[in-house]
């Protein structure tokens, strides 16, 4: 009964926040590429890009409500279905929470204003400068809600005292160690999906509708990022694997099957387990995991056995792992491959299987945050608060838990599917040529040259 | 020097009643938007509500969410006890909030006006007061039960309680008010003449029962909770501000004249009650568990967040003066031309 609830309260928390990270995460990413867009727009005094920069901004606020109002939840679901963990994490971890509200709330102001103001002022850097605070909000809103999920990883910054929290330090809290490698990784990961997904929409629009200028400089300008910040999220990724591999090595050890402590440890790609924890059919890269968790390919890898049974992660990260690192390699992969055949004359950049692979990336790229995340949150079970907290002590006792994640599912499902016909409606019918007809349209009919 | 904790709850009762003020107008624009729909007077207020919700529907949103972390960040305890007894009404609010902020972006930057968007966000645009007045019935106790280290919610006490429903309708009418009036104003100011005529009907319509409404939770609130209500009988002159405010708002209203005006006396009307109201229930955030000096958080964070929050005041009020000025005072784009 009890733990039946505490399975309940997982899927919940774990449901909301599967749904919440696909939003979030364009929310963090597309900003960045809306500037970007409207930069090259007014430098290069092309209004293609201009347009971009519109069309984008008016998808991601639809995203934006999702992204909203889930959040609203998941903040809500933090005291409802974790009463315990918030009465004693609350006195730690209520100035990021805090913060990261207050980012938000900037970022939302100025979203409105953005999105209200085109063409109201003369001079149009004014209108681009309003995307700064967007831009800044959406990443700073990132970076503090990664550093509470630091917190819990590698809480640090108080004492423990009869069970609470006390002798607080609420920066120390905040900078513990976890949180640099993790806010590098989430800030590139989100800019390398928002690049992804815009790419891909570029991608998919030639497959259906045939090339077009708008298309094409979308395309290349995403990419562009997609590539920059692919090399981004690889050397992040590596800092996290050698800040697991210090500091919370039970997790690195699920992640990578590895059960015993030594010297030299294979790096093990796929495979299964049989019943007595014996590797069958992994590909092993001889000593590479030593490499990549020390720099040095003799090192003393911390093995699993090391560690109390019942302090053990699920031993399934470890293909969430291996689906993250090789979604993020498959996406640089096609990303150098688009600027190979874009350069080497000889080949098309757009023919179809590579215009295939990019939207194919933009799959990859979201799959790749949840295996991520899902590895990170699954990495660290039974602990909620690493060393301090077990799941099971915070979990709400109310057995309506159950219902409410099948209300929630159902909500998700919905919100979903509606987010989806919504923005199909809003861009489906309305191609970008036909609204430069238009606005050529319009400066003609002003006596505006182009 | 007033304490960190007096300081804490201070400032959260201000965002409360920030937010009480925004989300009405927002939660009664909804609703007026699908009864205007139905009753195909739509064509005068649809788009007059949507140009001033457009901008600003997110911010209304951030406002909850900002009172709401704040006060788990500075009572942690109420966490444990709203949280646990909450989870079913809470979770209501929130895919009720979570349907209408979506829904509400789909009707309007998607391509096609949807009847059900709309009667989803109408709709919900009173259900959400009422999910969310139940916390403020909780705090004034009887309706919790502790038992041996488990939180429940007293379901039947608490749907029996005259309290409780004359609280529920005390918010939806109030909401009503408080955006009729509001918007009352918005047509004035966008010289709207058909819709500032039918506001103004909503305004002085939803009046009346506002103030029966407040007198009956009142009443019942002095059978309930005597040690509040006594309280609230010392702040006398506040209670009795609000009354006066609340007439001069509906002379105002009455013979429609300085719209601006009388929003701002609905404004202090609520202030005063809702001020009435919190300084009444000190020292208690739940009575009786959970009092403001025994539910804080420890002093440095507490302070930390003091600093958070005056640090975020310095950022946030120019950006809202800013949305202020480029949509709700600038003439132009209220009336339509920007």
């Amino acid at each position: 009964m009890m733990i039946d609830t505490v399975m309940w309260s997982k899927w919940l928390t774990g449901m909301t926040l599967a749904f919440h990270t696909i939003f979030s995460t364009i929310g963090v990413g597309v900003p960045l590429m809306i500037a970007i867009a409207e930069f090259v727009g007014i430098r290069k005094k092309d209004h293609h890009y201009t347009l971009m920069a519109k069309r984008w901004s008016r998808g991601f606020i639809i995203s934006v409500a999702v992204g909203v109002v889930t959040g609203t939840a998941i903040a809500l679901q933090l005291a409802l279905v974790w009463p315990k963990f918030m009465q004693i994490g609350g006195n730690v971890i209520a100035l990021p929470l805090f913060m990261e509200v207050f980012a938000f709330f900037f970022e939302a102001i100025f979203l409105g204003i953005y999105l209200y103001t085109w063409g109201r002022f003369r001079n149009p850097y004014i209108h681009l400068l309003l995307t700064i605070p967007i831009v800044a909000g959406a990443g700073m809103s990132a970076v503090f809600i990664t550093t509470v999920n630091g917190f819990m990883n590698q809480p640090g910054g108080f004492v423990m005292e009869a069970g609470q929290f006390t002798a607080v330090n609420p920066l120390e809290v905040m900078l513990n160690t976890a949180t640099p490698s993790k806010v590098f990784h989430v800030l590139t990961s989100a800019y390398l999906t928002g690049a992804a997904l815009l790419a891909g929409i570029a991608a998919y629009t030639i497959l259906r509708r045939g090339v077009s200028a708008y298309s094409k400089k979308a395309l290349k300008l995403m990419m562009t990022v997609v590539v920059a910040f692919s090399l981004l999220t690889s050397l992040a990724g590596d800092m996290s694997a050698k800040f697991l591999a210090e500091h919370q090595p039970e997790k690195l050890a699920a992640a990578e099957w590895h059960f015993e402590t030594e010297r030299g440890a294979d790096l093990i790609l796929l495979g299964w387990l049989n019943a007595e924890n014996e590797i069958l059919g992994a590909i092993h890269l001889p000593k590479a995991l030593s490499f990549l968790a020390f720099g040095d390919f003799s090192a003393e890898v911390t093995g699993l056995e090391e560690f109390p049974p019942d302090e053990h992660p699920p031993l399934i990260v470890h293909y969430l792992f291996d689906f993250m690192v090789l979604s993020g390699m498959v996406i640089l992969g096609i990303g150098l491959l688009y600027f190979l055949f874009l350069f080497w004359k000889k080949r098309n950049e757009l023919n179809k299987w590579l215009l295939r692979s990019i939207v194919f990336s933009t799959f990859l790229a979201f799959l790749g945050i949840e295996f991520g995340w899902f590895y990170a949150e699954l990495g660290r079970q039974p602990w909620i608060v690493r060393g301090y907290m077990r799941v099971e002590e915070a979990a709400t006792t109310s057995p309506n838990v159950r219902i409410l994640f099948f209300l929630f599912l159902l909500l998700y499902v919905v919100m979903g599917t509606m987010c989806v016909i919504v923005l199909r409606r809003l861009f489906h019918n309305n191609p970008p040529e036909v609204e430069l007809n238009k606005l050529a349209q319009a400066s003609i009919e002003k006596g505006e040259q182009l | 020097m007033i304490s960190y904790e007096l300081a804490g709850i201070s400032v959260l009762w201000i965002f409360l009643y920030g937010y009480l003020i925004v989300a009405s107008i927002d939660f009664g624009a909804g609703f007026f938007a699908l009864y205007a729909r139905l009753t195909k007077q739509d064509h005068l207020i649809n788009r007059l509500i949507s140009r001033y919700l457009s901008p600003v529907w997110e911010i209304t949103n951030v406002f909850f969410v900002f009172f709401f972390v704040g006060i788990i960040g500075f009572f942690p305890d109420t966490a444990y006890y709203y949280g646990s007894a909450l989870l079913v009404p809470g979770s209501i609010a929130v895919i009720l909030l979570a349907v209408r902020g979506s829904f509400y972006a789909f009707q309007n930057y998607g391509s096609k006006q949807n009847i059900i968007y709309l009667f989803l966000y109408g709709a919900t645009g009173l259900l959400i007061p009422a999910s969310l007045s139940v916390a403020l019935t909780l705090s004034e106790g009887g309706f919790i039960i502790e038992n041996s280290g488990t939180v429940t919610l007293a379901y039947w006490t608490l749907l029996t309680s005259p309290l409780s429903w004359s609280i529920v309708a005390l918010a939806i009418v109030s909401v009503l008010f408080i955006s009729s009036s509001f918007l009352a104003y918005y047509a004035s100011r966008a010289e709207d003449q058909s819709a500032l005529k039918l506001m103004r009907t909503y305004a002085l319509f939803w009046s009346i029962p506002t103030i029966i409404a407040a007198f009956t939770a009142f009443v019942f609130l002095s059978q309930h909770n005597e040690r509040h209500f006594h309280n609230m009988m010392d702040l006398w002159w506040l209670l009795g501000s609000s009354v006066a405010f609340f007439m001069i708002a509906t002379w105002l209203l009455y013979y429609g004249r300085l719209y601006g005006l009388a929003f701002i006396f609905v404004m202090l009307q609520f202030l005063c009650a809702f001020f009435a109201y919190g300084i009444g229930q000190y020292p208690y955030i739940l009575d009786p568990y959970i009092t403001i000096q025994s539910g804080a958080t420890n002093e440095s964070m507490g302070i930390a967040l003091v600093v958070a929050f005056i640090g975020g005041l310095c950022l946030l009020v120019p950006s809202l003066i800013l949305v202020f000025r480029l949509f709700l005072f600038d003439a132009e784009y209220v009336k339509g031309k920007k």
